[in-house]
Parts: C-alpha cells; sequence; structure tokens
C-alpha cells in the first residue's frame, strides 16, 4: 500500500473546478514530482491534502488513516509537513522562534536536538537565530520554511515550489538539501515549475493540466519525453 | 501639588484604559476585527461584581474573581455564536455584528438590573493616603489600579513574547494557515484571546467603578470608545501601544478637564488623536514589519 494515496478528489473555488478526479499515489521512500503550468491546481492539490481546503468527494489516506476531514492542525501530528507556496515564515518572529513553532506539536524534552539538526543542515539560520525572519533574504528565509517544516520531523515532506525566486546558486542548493533529507529516509512530494531540475532528482512524476492530471511515469522517462520536453523543459 | 495630583489622576485613569486597549489590541491582532462589544464587557464585569458584594455580601476579592469568570466565559460565548461564523464574511458584517452583540449585551443588562444608577462600593477600602502634609491626596484605589496595570503588562508581555502558547498566538496573528501547518488550532486560540481579553475588561470594569462608583447599562461605552481610541492612538496590535495610548490618553483628559475646559475635554483628546493619526498613520509604536517577498 502507498505511504499517501490521493484519489479522486474535486476541488472547488466558487463556481471554479480548480481539480477534477485527482488521483495519484507516493510510497514510502520515493521522490515524487508534481509538474505544471501556472494554474494547474498544483498548490490547490497540496492545501487539500493538508487540511487547508476541503475537497467535495475523494479521499486522502495517509499510512492507512483516512485524513480527508482531519481538521488542518491535526494532520502535522500524524507526521506529515508542508512547505507553502511563497515560504509564509512568521515575518515577526525570530528564527528561533519561527523553527520552534515547527516543533509545536514535539513533546519540549526533543525540541533542542532537532534544533540543533536543523542548525546543522542550515548554518545560516543559526547566524540568525535572533533575527526577525522578515529581514532574511528570499533564499534564507526558503530556507527558513524548509528548516520549520523538518522540525516536525516529518515523515513525509511536501514542498511547493521551493526554488520559486531564487538565483541559480540558491537553486542548486535547495535542490541539494531535497536530496539529503530524502536520502536520510523522509518521503517527499515535490511540486515544481522548474520541471527540469524536479525530474532530475525524482523517482517519479505527475503531470497536473487544468486541474486533470494527465500523465504519469517514471521521472527519467517523462525528461525524455517529447510533449514534455516541448510543454514543460522549454526544448 | 494641584499639577501632580492632576498627573497622578491621569495616570491613574489612563491605566484603566490601558487595560481594556488591550483586549482591544490582542482581539484586533488575531482576529482582525473591532470588537465593539468589548466596552460593555467592561459593564458586565461592574454588575458582577456588584451583585456579588452588595446582594450576596460576598468579600470584594470574591466578586472580583466572580466578575472575572463571568466576563472570560461571556467573552469566549460572544466570540463562538456571533463572530466564529463570520470567520470567512467582510469585515463590514462583522463590524454590523459586533455594534449588534454591544446593544444587545446593554439592553440584557437593561432588563436584568433596570435603569436606575446603582452606587457602587469600592472594592479597596480604606482611608487615602496624604502626602506632603495633607497637600497631595492618593486613593488607594488610584494605587492598586496603577499596580493593576503594571502587573498585567509585564504578565502579557512575557506570555505573548516568551511562553509558547503566546509565541503561537503571534504566529497565528500573522498567517492563520501557516499557523495550521504548525499544528497550531486556530480556533482555540482565538478564543484564548478573547478569554484573555474579556477578563482583563472584568478587572478594568470593577477598577472604573471603584473610581467613579455610578453604574448604568451604558457605563462601558464610552471608556470601551476611549480605550478603543487608545488602542489605535498607540498602534492598534501592539501591547506596549496599548500602554502608552491608554495612559497618554488619561493624563490628556485629565490635564484638558482641570485647565481647560470638562465639556471639551473629551474633543480636545480626538483631536489630539487626529493630529497624531496624520503625522504617524499606524499610531505612535505601530507596528512596521520588514517583508521581503
Ligand atoms: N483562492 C482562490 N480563489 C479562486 N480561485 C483560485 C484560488 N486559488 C486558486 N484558484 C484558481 O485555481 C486554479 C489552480 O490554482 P493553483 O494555485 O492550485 O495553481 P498552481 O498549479 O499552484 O499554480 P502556480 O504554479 O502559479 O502556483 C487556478 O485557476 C487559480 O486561478
Ligand atoms: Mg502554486
Amino acid at each position: 500500500m502507498a505511504m499517501l494515496e490521493v484519489k479522486d478528489i474535486n476541488v472547488f473555488y466558487g463556481l471554479i473546478h480548480a481539480l477534477r478526479d485527482v488521483s495519484f499515489e507516493v510510497n514510502e521512500g520515493e521522490v515524487v514530482a508534481l509538474i505544471g503550468a501556472n494554474g494547474a491546481g498544483k498548490t490547490t492539490t497540496l492545501h487539500t491534502i493538508t487540511g487547508l481546503l476541503p475537497s467535495k468527494g475523494g479521499t486522502v489516506t495517509f499510512e492507512g488513516k483516512d485524513i480527508t476531514k482531519k481538521p488542518g492542525h491535526e494532520i502535522v501530528r500524524l507526521g506529515m509537513s508542508h512547505v507553502p507556496e511563497g515560504r509564509r515564515v512568521f515575518a515577526g518572529l525570530t528564527v528561533r522562534e519561527n523553527l520552534k513553532m515547527g516543533a509545536y506539536t514535539r513533546p519540549k524534552s526533543e525540541v533542542e536536538a532537532s534544533l540543533a539538526d536543523v542548525y546543522k543542515r542550515f548554518p545560516r539560520l543559526e547566524e540568525r537565530k535572533n533575527q526577525p525572519a522578515g529581514t532574511l533574504s528570499g533564499g534564507e528565509q526558503q530556507m527558513l520554511a524548509m528548516g520549520r517544516a523538518l522540525m516536525a520531523k516529518p515523515r513525509i515532506l511536501l514542498l511547493d515550489e521551493p526554488s520559486m525566486g531564487l538565483s541559480p546558486l540558491f537553486v542548486g542548493e535547495v535542490f541539494k538539501i531535497i536530496q539529503e533529507v530524502s536520502a536520510a529516509g523522509t518521503t517527499v512530494l515535490l511540486v515544481e515549475q522548474n520541471a527540469k531540475k524536479a525530474l532530475s532528482i525524482a523517482d517519479r512524476a505527475y503531470v497536473l493540466e487544468t486541474g486533470k492530471i494527465v500523465k504519469t511515469g517514471k521521472a527519467s522517462d517523462l525528461l525524455n519525453d517529447d510533449a514534455i520536453k516541448k510543454a514543460y523543459l522549454g526544448e | 501639588m494641584s499639577f501632580l495630583n492632576h498627573l497622578i489622576n491621569g495616570i491613574s485613569l489612563g491605566s484603566i484604559y490601558a487595560i481594556i486597549a488591550l483586549g482591544y489590541t490582542m482581539v484586533y491582532g488575531i482576529a482582525k476585527m473591532l470588537n465593539f462589544a468589548h466596552g460593555d464587557v467592561i459593564m458586565v464585569g461592574g454588575y458582577m461584581c456588584f451583585c456579588a458584594t452588595t446582594y450576596l455580601g460576598w468579600p470584594p476579592i470574591a466578586g472580583v474573581l466572580l466578575a472575572v469568570v463571568v466576563c472570560t466565559v461571556l467573552g469566549v460565548v460572544i466570540e463562538r455564536l456571533a463572530y466564529k461564523p463570520l470567520r470567512m464574511a467582510p469585515s463590514l458584517a462583522v463590524l454590523i455584528t459586533a455594534i449588534g452583540v454591544s446593544y444587545f449585551l446593554q439592553n440584557a443588562a437593561l432588563l436584568i438590573w433596570g435603569s436606575s444608577t446603582k452606587s457602587f462600593t469600592s472594592v479597596v477600602g480604606g482611608d487615602p493616603i496624604q502626602l506632603f502634609g495633607g497637600q497631595l491626596t492618593i486613593t488607594r484605589v488610584t494605587i492598586v489600579t496603577v499596580l493593576a496595570c503594571v502587573v498585567i503588562m509585564v504578565a502579557l508581555t512575557l506570555f505573548t513574547g516568551k511562553s509558547k502558547m503566546g509565541t503561537a498566538m503571534r504566529a497565528v496573528s500573522e498567517d492563520k494557515g501557516a499557523a495550521q501547518l504548525m499544528g497550531i488550532n486556530v480556533n482555540t486560540t482565538i478564543s484564548l484571546t478573547f478569554a484573555i481579553g474579556s477578563g482583563l475588561a472584568a478587572i478594568a470594569g470593577v477598577l472604573l467603578c471603584s473610581a467613579y462608583p455610578t453604574l448604568l447599562p451604558t457605563t462601558g461605552s464610552m471608556p470601551g470608545i476611549k480605550a478603543f481610541t487608545a488602542a489605535v492612538f498607540g498602534g492598534i496590535g501592539s501591547i506596549p501601544g496599548a500602554l502608552l495610548g491608554g495612559i497618554l490618553l488619561g493624563v490628556i483628559e485629565i490635564f484638558a478637564k482641570a485647565y481647560i475646559s470638562t465639556q471639551l475635554s473629551d474633543a480636545i483628546v480626538f483631536a489630539v488623536l487626529i493630529i497624531v493619526l496624520l503625522v504617524k498613520p499606524d499610531g505612535l509604536l505601530g507596528k512596521h514589519v520588514s517583508e521581503k517577498v
């Protein structure tokens, strides 16, 4: 059985039918990419999984548990963290406070150890730990958003366009970290505009087009698929 | 010496405004709404303490506790019944609802306690303290009021600044969706904010009625509006801003009454507010969080 199973979810914004019978799955240990053009419904999909948006019909199952109707704040407790689009760090809180909020659901005794782990992975965050998050650069904020999500010790990490708006150097850094997190045993569902980069580190991928999954396969196969090359890789 | 006397009275009145302003500012910070009924919760607190001490013969401290408990519950119930269903509604709808709640509370009080003025017995007994051979008189209520304000400010600053729940509160006030992703229960956090604000309103109500011992169903509305003004004056959403705004407003009001005109004092208070907002639209200590996109 897959770790995360999304089955026939339908999401509406008023009259806009943003997701139509979207189904896919992520197996334990995989890096799965979800790619698609602007407005395809990638963010909507992640928001539905983590309870920020309700689905009309369909189910989301995580490690065998139906989480479709679970209140959003209970989902992180189950082992699923979501790095939202646009980072959404708490600008007025310090870097350290942001990270501690990431560990909100964890016992106090474990927080310091996780904080040390995150600082080891992101030394720059430790240098700036007492600085308000709003004063960090865009790249640093992305690191903070990822570090904050890791503070929950998730078994699956959902990332929404982590490379958005970053310089090539930072993009490389972000993808390197995703690979490290994956190698350390965390399953990853990665939403990306940067399809080439995403496909190069993913095991499998799904292609979303105007609210529908139109293609799926091994990431290496999709990288060589003519239609994908044309539409998403700019070749 | 009369200058010092007025200053002390102003700080005392301002302390009450500051305690009320905290409720406005915290609720605004979290729920992004103007809780117009906040002033009437003060009045309910006053009546509760009055009933406990005058009708039931309870000691003053028990009366204060009853007022705090009833108002805390009242604040949470108001939020659940009246505001929570409107979480996604336009802010005008929420404002109108809040005005409705305010009228509801005033009229409920009118029904229960009637329209005649109740004379409130101060919860702080004892003779005024004479200083400088009787030239300066300070009532004990004044001292208790200022002390209460200081204690509340320090406690609340520590709570929001240092505790886990307080940090979560600040996170919710910035971004409810992201806070939810952290596992923070947004509804509980909003309830807690209303609970704290309303509990403080009860304390303010008791102190207000102890200093100015007349109690009517409309007792809370003018101090409510002034405290709201104080919150805006200091910078809405800011806790030190509520303190600064409250104290300044109290001092300006008392000085205006003493040296300019009793009738014009409120007009002067609001004129100062308008001038401050023209120069500093975010209020004196208004938040300016730098954000990079
Ligand atoms: N709050 C909203 N209200 C109305 N429509 C919305 C809302 N959010 C998204 N939509 C619509 O739903 C569709 C899917 O949006 P979504 O944000 O999921 O796309 P996306 O694939 O993440 O795009 P991008 O790559 O630009 O982030 C779009 O047509 C969008 O206009
Ligand atoms: Mg998106």
